[in-house]
């Protein structure tokens, strides 16, 4: 083998070059072209392409009209403070349980990360039935609380990720602290926890942007939508028979991706991680 | 602690119950307890105890309300019989040829963009942010998208097709199903994807360099190193690829609102069944037919992986 470069590997660099742009161009168009629909006036989405840039870029109406119609400020107040509650339950949960998990020799060790196995295997949505049962029975259906207490939930994936993270934390910090006359608990608060904080990070986002998503469980439990209005509750009042209005809606669509755009520019690495870690564990 | 408890005058021969709780072993049973009670908790109560009543509500004939007693197996029977439920089982094979697809592209992807490339950062994000986006939004650009006359059709029609040729993308019985798969694939790709690439990372950057001394190709590194090396993850995401096609329901949910024009998948059929026709009973009996082939094809998957890279996995996982 030449250092020199054949005509072999420039025609796969070529085609290497040529599929990513292909792959990145169908991942965007569909985005590219809301974009340009809710710039657009009514009669201009009308009369142009789809996929021809809008006139005016400062044409801000279709956001307006959907931020004032929706309710989208109280889908996101509410989708907020479930998310808040929920990362912070479940998170904390999941630490918890993780140090339990990796500190700890005891009888049922085994057993109770078999259990949390066999959970990740039966589909979580297959259950819905049963649990919206339980759920009828505890009075936990339209209400806020009950919603909350369903997406807290312990996660595998969060209890895997903080699971492998705790690996890596050497036990001799354990064992010091015991020794200077520090408690369990004084360990996991103290000492582990601010340890932590890169991995709880990564469960943070994780769970924050599944429950910033969530629709299913959202629209079976709290059925009072003008009370409980979510991100996703209140985009799909737009989903109607009625003739859709896209510039509207793509606007709206926008609206709900914005938040979640900038959190992954700016925590990339942090989700790119946490999905490994969570991943290769299971 | 003896010397804070000497100054409490007790009992010869008998512990305080300070003292008692202050033992490493008592200390370290009260953590367990405390720490893990909540979570499993949460586990028996939304995982095992409704799964529990799921098997048992399959063999009743039952509505949210009201018990109308035990049919035995007549619900698994029927979910067999009755066509409209059958039928779905043939939808979710279109969503299983498009998680084969997804996984090797994402796969493909995966491998040259962990070669050094340019613009690697934004490749890897404009495929995996629809990963992050809001199913319900997703569903509305997708709409909007297929639309006759709309985005599609208008790219389409720049590279020499003829509006007339094209199908309704979302009606078109024939078409319909693979135009809903590609959302889903759309929108899981890039996850794939990003999980690969971790897996790739982590392997061993000289394995390259002694495999090049060897004379080994762009490909032989793929077979022989990457692959390998990758095989908890790729079992992981085939598993999880059959599982996401049987229980596949954002977008025929979204998209065909409810599955409509024959784009039903077993779950949306499911949900239909409890939530809409209150057969309580034969929804469950669904459920517990999609959890056991879900368990039987994890484990042939397994076993499957297990043979195929026997030979390889050994010095590679480390």
């Amino acid at each position: 083998m030449g250092v020199e470069r054949t005509f072999k590997d420039y025609v796969i660099k070529f085609f290497k070059h040529i599929t990513l742009i292909f792959a990145s161009a169908v991942c965007l168009l569909p985005l590219v072209s809301c974009v340009f629909a809710a710039f657009k006036t009514a009669e201009e989405f009308s009369v142009t392409s789809k996929i021809t840039p809008p006139q005016d870029w400062t044409h801000f109406d279709n956001f307006i009209s959907f931020w004032n119609d929706s309710g989208i400020l109280q889908g996101f107040l509410t989708s907020v403070s479930v998310m808040i509650i929920t990362i912070c339950i479940s998170v904390m949960m999941g630490s918890m349980l993780a140090y339990v998990l990796d500190r700890f020799t005891f009888p049922g060790n085994g057993l109770i990360r078999g259990a949390f196995l066999l959970a990740s295997l039966v589909p979580g949505l297959a259950m819905q039935v049963t649990i919206y049962k339980m759920m009828v029975n505890m009075n936990l259906v339209d209400t806020m609380h009950g919603y909350i207490i369903l997406m807290a939930g312990t996660d595998v994936i969060s209890i895997y990720i903080l699971l492998q993270y705790f690996e890596n934390l050497p036990r001799a910090l354990d064992e010091s602290a015991i020794i200077e006359g520090c408690t369990y608990y004084g360990v996991f608060f103290k000492i582990l926890m601010p340890l932590l904080r890169p991995a709880m990070v990564t469960c943070m986002i994780l769970k924050g942007v599944g429950i910033y998503n969530e629709y299913y469980n959202a629209n079976l439990y709290l059925q009072s939508k003008a009370k409980f209005k979510t991100v996703s509750t209140a985009l799909y009042t737009y989903m109607g028979p009625t003739k859709s209005q896209y510039e509207i809606i793509s606007a709206g669509v926008l609206i709900c991706i914005l938040p979640i755009l900038i959190i992954f520019l700016l925590f990339q690495k942090q989700i790119y991680n946490g999905m490994t870690n969570g991943a290769v564990k299971g | 602690m003896s010397v804070i408890n000497s100054a409490v005058p007790t009992p010869q021969g008998k512990r305080t119950f300070r003292e008692w709780l202050l033992q490493p072993k008592v200390q370290k049973w009260l953590l367990i307890i405390t720490f893990s009670i909540l979570p499993l908790t949460l586990l028996v109560m939304f995982t095992f105890y409704p799964f529990g009543k799921m098997v048992e509500f399959s063999f009743y004939n039952m509505s949210y309300t009201k018990v109308r007693g035990f049919v035995g197996f007549k619900n698994y029977l029927d979910v067999f019989k009755k066509d409209e439920l059958f039928a779905t089982f043939s939808v979710s094979f279109y969503y299983m040829v498009g998680a084969v697809l997804q996984i090797a592209i994402a796969l493909y992807f995966a491998t040259i963009l962990s070669f050094k490339t340019k613009g690697t950062a934004f490749y890897k994000g404009a495929m995996f942010f629809p990963f992050l986006i809001n199913g319900i939004a997703i569903g509305f650009i997708f709409k909007f998208f297929y639309t006759r006359g709309y985005v599609l059709d208008t790219v389409l029609q720049a590279v020499g097709f003829e509006l007339e040729n094209l199908p309704y993308w979302l009606r078109d019985k024939s078409i319909n199903n693979w135009s809903l798969v590609f959302t889903s694939l759309w929108k899981y790709m890039g996850q794939n994807m990003v999980l690969f690439s971790g897996a790739i990372m982590s392997v061993d950057p000289t394995l390259y360099e002694a495999a090049a001394i060897d004379g080994a190709n762009k490909w032989h590194q793929f077979r022989y190193i990457i692959l390998p090396s990758i095989s908890t993850v790729l079992t992981l995401n085939v598993i999880m690829s059959i599982t996401g096609s049987l229980s596949a329901f954002e977008p025929p949910y979204v998209i065909t609102s409810m599955g409509g024009n024959g784009t039903a998948t077993y779950f949306i059929q499911m949900h239909q069944t409890a939530h809409v026709q209150h057969k309580v009973g034969l929804a469950c009996a669904m459920a517990v037919i999609l959890t056991l082939i879900i368990v039987i094809a994890t484990g042939i998957q397994k076993l499957a992986f297990k043979y195929t890279f026997r030979n390889a996995t050994t010095e590679s996982k480390g």
